[in-house]
């Protein structure tokens, strides 16, 4: 499903999506890893191949899984919003959250069960303060339709969107520590470190943030 | 396959049976490493023929959708192995065998049979095959009972388990439903205490009525009203008569007659008694996840929308289990009107998970 919620940019040489490569590099190698969200197993097959984890998944959607099932992968039917408290505390590594939080009922209460799931969780999505968003609904009073979020208002399955800095703000209140966190360009390109929130807000495509327990 | 008397069953009623014998089918051929073999587990009125034509009804195999060349469990791949369970009536030792103490039928006197007497049996046919460990073990039903049973006995002999349309227990409604068709046996006059056989009676009538209400359970409401809805058989009105004027009776009639003659009324109470008895978690201290802890086989979990013999719940709570020990485990619900029967129906999405699933396993363990 998470393929399909939002349409990030992707490598042009390997055809990986470049906030996979991102969250693969954050991932230690020979871990435990939870995708929840996991679509076709593209993100666990590469996490597979390069960083030699042991991964599982949850996916929505029959199709998803049975894709997953065809490569290997350990993929539940499920669902983020209720099925994530079935799993016991320090289950995984990581748990891994990607372009999907936007998508769930409780955002907050899935963020929980990540951190208390996974030692760390790493949470990516589409950032609904960039420009272009805000234009679109400041200038055109319009709900912004774009290439990565290309749903209308009323058939989208996006319900929770966020922008950088209220994710930010969500870490805080659940007491989420953030020990890395990155924003990607409309091109897929990290932006730079040293640059104010207020910026990555802006010009932010996504935001990927590795998150652990406080 | 026969066991002499030096080789007795170990049954969980306490009693060792001997002699005992186990018929069987097989499929395909056991490559050089024996890492290739497959056990099928038939469920309630299964048996061992799943991808040939019955000797007994004729009919084509039970799983030919499943099993065969170039079906999701492949026979040209690999060697599938399908045995009739202890207690069943299809050539394996059960109530209508001879009890060598006696020289007549066991019929009552044979032991009550568990989900893990079934498996201990499949075991020693394994063991006399010369297969250390089964590349995939998978059935549907009382068939994914035993898979769960041969994953918990014995995790180092299944590298892959496929339970579909199963659970870890049985439920109280479940017992419940069978109860209701022991008791319609027995309260057949012909069923003589269990005795018909030496008697020379049948009790068909109990039996028949014992298959009709199985056979309601095993569908689902949206199914018998796509099939039958308020049809009539062959009259455009009520006859004001209890003969059948609806489809749906005439259809469970039928159902009810043509399966006492394959089936067993005595095998019937039997292996009925294992599934109720069946219970995983109780054997692992009440703990379901106990089962399956340290287990290093794949599983992959299925269950159908419209199922509610084996819901949906029942396969999550396998699943939750397997999570918290731990385990490699998949599931997928699969989308279908066609009650709990949908397993060995055709189901598209069935075959391609179980297609999925058994292909990649497969590779994992180096089988061509």
């Amino acid at each position: 499903m998470a393929s399909s919620l939002a349409v990030p940019a992707t490598d042009s040489i390997t055809g990986h999506r470049l906030d996979f490569l991102l969250v693969a590099e954050m991932v230690e190698p020979g871990s435990r890893v939870l995708d929840v969200g996991c679509g076709d197993g593209a993100l666990l097959s590469l996490l597979r191949e390069r960083k030699n984890v042991d991964g599982r998944g949850i996916e929505l959607s029959r199709e998803g899984v049975n894709a997953c099932l065809a490569k290997g992968l350990p993929v539940i039917q499920g669902d983020a919003d209720t099925d994530l408290s079935d799993y016991p505390d320090d289950a995984f590594d990581y748990v891994i959250l990607s372009q999907t939080i936007q998508a769930t009922r409780q955002p907050r209460v899935v963020l929980e069960n990540l951190l208390r799931i996974g030692r760390r969780a790493i949470v990516s999505f589409p950032n609904f303060g960039h420009w272009r968003v805000r234009v679109d609904l400041g200038f055109r009073g319009r709900m912004p339709v774009t290439e990565n979020l290309p749903y209308s208002w009323y058939d989208t399955p996006n319900i929770h969107f966020c922008t950088i800095r209220d994710f930010v703000e969500l870490c805080r209140e659940v007491g989420a520590q953030m020990e890395k966190a990155v924003a990607l360009n409309a091109g897929g390109k990290p932006m730079q470190v040293s640059l104010p929130w207020w910026v990555w807000n802006l010009l932010g495509d996504q935001g990927v943030f590795l998150l652990k327990r406080r | 396959m026969r066991f002499g008397a030096d080789e007795p069953l170990m049954m969980d009623a306490g009693i060792a049976l001997a002699p005992w014998q186990i018929a069987y089918q097989t499929y395909g051929t056991l490559n050089a490493d024996k890492s290739n073999a497959v056990l099928i587990c038939h469920a309630l009125t299964g048996d061992q023929h799943v991808a040939n034509d019955n000797p007994v009804t004729g009919k084509p195999g039970w799983w030919r959708t499943m099993v065969g060349p170039g079906r999701p469990v492949d026979t040209n791949r690999f060697f599938v192995i399908c045995a009739n369970v202890i207690g069943g009536c299809m050539g394996t030792t059960g109530p209508a065998s001879t009890d060598p103490a006696t020289g007549q039928p066991y019929a009552l006197n044979f032991p009550v049979v568990t989900i893990r007497d079934m498996v201990r049996a499949q075991g020693a046919l394994i063991d006399r095959l010369g297969i250390e460990s089964l590349f995939c073990v998978i059935g549907g039903s009382m068939g994914g009972m035993q898979v769960l049973q041969w994953a918990a006995s014995y995790p180092h002999r299944v590298f892959a388990a496929l339970p579909i349309a199963a659970a870890a227990r049985h439920s109280a409604q479940n017992i419940a439903f069978h109860e209701v068709g022991r008791q319609a046996v027995m309260a057949d006059p012909d069923w003589r205490g269990g005795r018909y056989l030496l008697e020379g009676t049948r009790p068909s009538k109990g039996l028949a009525v014992a298959r009709m209400g199985a056979h309601i359970t095993y569908l689902s409401e949206m199914a018998l009203h796509r099939k039958f809805g308020r049809n009539f058989q062959d009259r455009s009105a009520p006859t004001f008569s209890f003969d059948a004027d609806f489809q749906i009776e005439s259809y469970l009639r039928y159902q009810g007659i043509s399966f006492v003659e394959r089936f067993d009324a005595n095998s019937y109470l039997y292996v009925t008694r294992a599934m109720d008895y069946f219970d995983l978690a109780a054997e692992h201290g009440g703990s379901l996840a106990r089962a399956f802890q340290g287990s290093g086989t794949r599983f992959c979990v299925i269950s159908f929308t419209s199922d509610w013999l084996f819901p949906t719940s029942d396969s999550r709570a396998i699943v939750h289990a397997l999570n918290a020990a731990a385990a490699s485990v998949a599931f997928v619900e699969v989308e279908s009107d066609k009650g709990h029967d949908a397993f060995l129906l055709d189901e598209p999405e069935m075959f391609a998970a179980a297609y999925g699933f058994i292909d990649a396993a497969a590779r994992a363990r180096g089988i061509p």
